[in-house]
């Protein structure tokens, strides 16, 4: 039996793409997020990053010697 | 959360499923107690995230809630056929093909801990493993066809959330967090055997083990009232600890004193008479334990409000 272009078929797959398209839409925007979020609470990352700044890196601070 | 419905998209039998159905394979109304709990777990723990982690937490415990769900009806497609109440449901309605749910259930779990591990903390992703492994290997694959106590162990698959969500906010595990798994699960078995005592014969036919099964209607009914009245003192005393106070207590003591009678009223009837009544008092409880939790919840979610905190310095409530 031939498919009619209006088919059941065709309306199911059409709404099951639209479902996987947003909701990888939305998974997109969710880490998107995340990564600003965590960005903004990471100030402890500045000592590592792109070139590294031992003065931010507390790890690496020696003890100011005391009179 | 038990699942009563069983209307899906109609798609029985077609091999192609649509959206919808893969939807209904991740138990959206259980996963509406899941996001529900988990989210009062995240907000009254006394670590606040930021609002995005938050909403990233829940909607991975979800997930996974999901994922656990779509394993269940992955492995349980026999009995769910069998059964009135799950006869509809995408696998054994020819819908969706097992292993689609089997892939869906195992990519679903692997993405929401990965994702939960990344946004909360290692505790939380491990918990949240953990419950998945709980629900779909401990509960779905041993414990529902070997005993009767099958629901009382397996609750706590149910009960994990609101503690993930602690473990999301705090990254450790307190006596709050653990008050709020007691809730879900000492509150697990009489409400699923209110629903048992009015749907015997699914269970029956499934031949899952259930108490009403197993046991009779009559000690059926006596576990109910022993399991309600030991829910009792774990309700009331959370009222008395950092996430409790005087709405809550209020609150759950008139919905324990409701349950309570509820669950006396089911213990002195007979057969014969829930029978001629199709079981009306046996469905009210259900009803009723799912407000129950529910609003227990809510009373929590609310006591973490400055107002709550306002009125209980007020009174002078010293939880």
């Amino acid at each position: 039996m031939a498919l009619h272009r209006e088919h059941d078929l065709h309306r199911r797959r059409w709404g099951r793409n639209l479902g996987l398209g947003l909701t990888l839409g939305a998974f997109i925007m969710l880490v998107f997020g995340l990564t600003i979020a965590k960005v903004q609470n990471g100030s402890q990352m500045q000592g590592f990053d792109h070139s590294y700044q031992p003065e931010l890196d507390s790890s690496t601070q020696t003890p100011r010697a005391t009179p | 959360m038990s699942d009563i419905r069983a209307d899906f998209t109609g798609q029985a039998g077609t091999g192609d499923a649509g959206f919808g159905d893969y939807v209904q394979l991740l138990k959206p109304r259980v996963m509406s107690l899941v996001v529900f709990t988990a989210m009062v777990g995240l907000l009254v723990a006394p670590v606040g995230l930021h609002p995005i982690e938050t909403l990233a937490a829940i909607i991975f415990i979800a997930l996974g809630g999901g994922a656990s769900g779509a394993l269940n009806m992955w492995w349980d497609a026999d009995i769910d056929a069998v059964m009135r109440r799950t006869a509809k449901r995408p696998v054994p309605s020819g819908a969706v093909q097992a292993g689609e749910a089997l892939a869906l259930g195992l990519g679903l779990s692997g993405i929401s801990v990965v994702m939960l591990g990344l946004a909360t903390n290692l505790l939380a992703a491990g918990l949240l493993a953990f419950t998945i492994f709980f629900y779909a290997v401990i509960y779905t694959m041993w414990l529902k066809r070997a005993t009767p106590q099958n629901i009382v162990i397996g609750g706590a698959a149910g009960a994990f959330p609101p503690m993930i969500g602690w473990a999301a906010a705090t990254g450790s595990i307190s006596l709050e967090s653990v008050l709020m798994f007691a809730l879900i699960f000492m509150w697990t078995p009489p409400h699923f055997w209110a629903l048992a005592l009015f749907m015997n014969d699914d269970y029956d036919k499934a031949k899952v083990p259930m108490l009403t099964v197993t046991h009779g209607r009559r000690a059926t009914r006596a576990h109910i009232l022993v399991y309600t009245v030991a829910l009792v003192p774990v309700a009331l005393g959370t009222a008395f600890t950092a996430i409790g106070g005087p709405i809550y207590l209020a609150v759950s003591l008139v919905l324990n004193a409701l349950f309570l009678l509820g669950a006396w009223r089911i213990w002195r009837r007979d057969e014969d008479t829930a029978r001629a009544d199709h079981y009306a008092v046996e469905k009210s409880v259900f009803k009723l334990s799912l407000a129950w939790l529910f609003l227990h919840f809510t009373a929590i979610l609310i006591e973490a409000t400055p107002w709550a905190h306002a009125l209980a310095r007020l009174i002078g409530w010293e939880g």
